[in-house]
């Protein structure tokens, strides 16, 4: 057992990956001798080599379009993305070729690669680092979307995406980085990569997350606890596929639901999810499913962002009114 | 043309074009690219050039009678993919666009294979690791990265620079002078040169981008851009089959020896349209055409193998057979190529399906069921 932060724990993760399998590569900006600019690659380059440990040249689309290559070669590339901004330059070989090699092969092709996004806001960053765009690649065909929100988490399944023979977006909740610390049982068996859990049992009303809002909502349930409200909380961990199981299985308990995401509510997972939840619980629902989010605007600076993410009080809020129908 | 602070511009002189055979099919020879062909080889440049001019003509045809949506013409460009095809190793791997009919032909893939994705039938009918042959990339430029991150590949694998033919291996991508404009193009010079992969940038300078001519792509000969990414780019005669051969040749043998990327730009002429759905009247005159008309990458090795008695009239009668043969066959089996299965494509997505796909699968099957129960 060793405490860990999700940053350590990604990095032994990676580690132990590459330890594995000589075909497991990690490749991106400054992941060398920098260590990454989040030191999630710190050390792996000194022990590595530069052949198994890539620093790139700056350019998004580069980085993923190599690594198709490289994955067509019988590689097994993880990319980083430095931050979540910059894998728009990255969006056409991510959308158009990666998501697409498998069927457009008709299977003959795997194209097996992690990319990895440090994700969401809250660290006080300058525009184009606070994004959240998962719902962009879980709408594409032929993605797996993951992310962890505790060290734990992200120790086992950073290794289980490598392992993966499809290609899985890996968003990193970057506000946990350093902040979410806990004990990781190195050798304990491992989660279901594809599955999302039950994190805090409650009786009255569900809430869900995943990556940086877990944590908000297991906070929510501790004060919506001393009101004398038992909130269920349910970290998805997989974006795509969706593991809604435990989410009906709760919903019909609760009667109440609630999805917390950093991301623009509109045409986000959690529309996503009451769509789904509607369609399967509809009579035991006791309220509509309602959604916090971040609102429909560009991330915005830095001294106003605890505004745009769903914060405390804001899904206090949301709860509230779960009970007022 | 001189800047009045920047001082003159680079050499505008039109660059020399590396040529082994004229277009009266007069062989001239090249102090650096040079090389002597045995009898069959020439030969088969030309039976190779007659076939695939063919199968395309053939499947231009198939598109106007409405057997395929859609058909990206090769007509003019037989020499440049065959000089480049031929230049390959079995090793070696091609990633190529949708206008590569004659390198896919060298890599020994089945003309009617080539047919599925414009038929409808499939999205690139062929295995590439059967053929070391990437599908057919629509989006232009996209698959320069996939060829410079496969040739990263190569060098990890040890197998360049070994000495052995067997082993050392050099992959080429194939693309457009539009596709010169795209970042992921530019971006995969980058990478090449950064890593020395590797990689071939094989360039088919045929003038236009749909209806977009060169001067809107590029000031400069696109040969020369290669200078500014640090490596070797040269231009060659793209409707002289020799030519393209023995330059292609080289620039493989120097990636497979480790010496890194070169740019080869074959500068050639699309004589057909962009597309079946395109209509070059609109953009292009007609003189242009017919100068390049009297640059047939056909007729000038033609003229070649005749003169040196390497050819007759029973010779070129005898390939012409084939190629009836070749055409009689496409329309033959075009028709037989395999539907494709509808609810296979929920099994396509990923390796490992998902519930949801499962569940979708499922709920398709049930209502095509719904049909045969009424029926």
């Amino acid at each position: 057992m060793v405490t860990m932060t999700v940053a350590k724990a990604l990095n032994a993760g990676l580690r132990k990956a590459l330890e594995g399998d000589d075909k497991v590569l990690v490749m991106g900006e400054d992941v060398g001798t920098l260590g990454g600019v989040f030191r999630i690659t710190d050390g792996l380059q000194k022990d590595f080599g530069d052949d198994r440990v890539i620093d790139t040249p700056l350019a998004e689309s580069g980085i993923v379009g190599t690594a198709v290559g490289l994955a067509l070669r019988g590689y097994r590339p993880v990319v980083e993305i430095q931050f979540d901004g910059f894998v728009y330059p990255a969006y056409d070989q991510i959308v158009c070729q990666v998501a697409r090699f498998h069927f457009r092969s008709q299977g003959r092709v795997k194209v097996p690669m992690v990319i990895r996004v440090p994700y969401g806001g809250g660290i006080g960053a300058v525009e184009h680092h606070s994004e959240s765009p998962e719902a962009q690649f879980v709408h594409t065909p032929g993605l797996k979307v993951v992310t962890c929100s505790n060290p734990a988490d992200a120790y086992t399944m950073i290794q289980q995406a490598i392992a993966c023979d499809d290609p899985v977006i890996f968003l990193e909740p970057k506000r946990l980085y350093h902040s979410a610390k806990a004990d990781v049982d190195e050798s304990a068996p491992a989660a279901p990569l594809w599955e999302s859990r039950v994190v805090r049992p409650g009786t009255d009303v569900t809430l869900v997350g995943y990556g940086p809002t877990v944590s908000t909502c297991l906070d929510v349930a501790t004060v919506a606890g001393e009101e004398g409200r038992s909130v269920e909380v349910i970290d998805l961990r997989t974006l795509s596929p969706l593991d809604l199981a435990p989410v009906y299985e709760s919903v019909r308990r609760t009667g109440r639901l609630v999805v917390v995401h950093e991301a623009h509510v509109t045409l986000g997972l959690g529309a996503e999810v009451a769509a789904r939840v509607t369609e399967e619980c509809f009579h035991s629902l006791e309220a509509p499913v309602l959604r916090v989010g971040g609102y429909d605007t560009p991330y915005p600076a830095a001294r106003i962002e605890d505004m745009f993410l769903p914060d405390l009080d804001r899904v206090l809020d949301a709860v509230d009114r779960t009970f007022g129908y | 043309m001189t800047d009045p602070v920047f001082g003159p511009a680079p050499d505008e002189d039109e660059p020399e074009l590396v040529q082994l055979l004229t277009p009266e099919g007069e062989r001239v020879h090249h102090p650096v690219f040079d090389l002597d062909f045995s009898a069959d080889q020439l030969r088969g440049f030309y039976r190779d050039m007659v076939l695939v001019r063919r199968l395309d003509i053939e499947a231009t045809a198939l598109q106007r009678h409405g057997e395929l949506g859609l058909w990206p013409q090769l007509l003019g460009q037989e020499a440049a993919q065959i000089g480049a095809g031929r230049a390959m190793r079995p090793q070696d791997f091609a990633f190529p666009t949708y206008r590569e009919h004659g390198v896919a032909w060298c890599r020994g893939i089945d003309p009617v294979r080539l047919l599925g994705l414009f038929r409808g039938t499939d999205q690139g009918g062929w295995d590439p690791k059967d053929h070391n042959f990437a599908l057919y990339s629509i989006v232009v430029g996209a698959h320069s990265l996939h060829a410079t991150g496969y040739a990263m590949g190569v060098q990890r694998d040890g197998a360049v620079g070994t000495g052995d033919p067997e082993r050392d291996t050099a992959v080429m991508a194939c693309f457009g002078d539009g596709a010169t404009s795209q970042g992921d193009v530019n971006e995969s010079l980058v990478f090449a040169a950064s890593y020395n992969a590797p990689v071939v940038f094989f360039c088919q300078n045929n003038q236009w981008a749909i209806s977009e001519p060169l001067e809107r792509q590029s000031r400069i000969p696109l040969y020369r851009r290669a200078h500014g990414f640090g490596f070797p780019g040269v231009r060659v005669d793209g409707n002289d089959v020799l030519a393209t051969h023995a330059v292609v040749q080289a620039a493989l043998q120097r990636a497979r020896d480790g010496q890194g990327p070169t740019f080869v730009e074959a500068y050639t002429y699309r004589m057909g349209a962009h597309t079946t759905t395109d209509d070059p009247t609109r953009y292009r005159r007609s003189a242009d055409v017919d100068q390049w008309k009297a640059k047939d990458p056909i007729a000038r090795l033609e003229a070649y193998l005749r003169a040196e008695g390497l050819a007759d009239d029973a010779y070129v009668a005898g390939i012409a057979d084939e190629a009836d043969e070749l055409g009689v066959r496409m329309r033959r089996v075009c028709h037989e190529l395999p539907e494709p299965v509808a609810r296979d494509i929920f099994d396509l997505v990923h390796v490992e399906t998902t519930p949801d796909l499962a569940a979708q699968q499922a709920a398709y099957d049930a209502h095509v069921a719904s049909f045969a129960e009424v029926l």
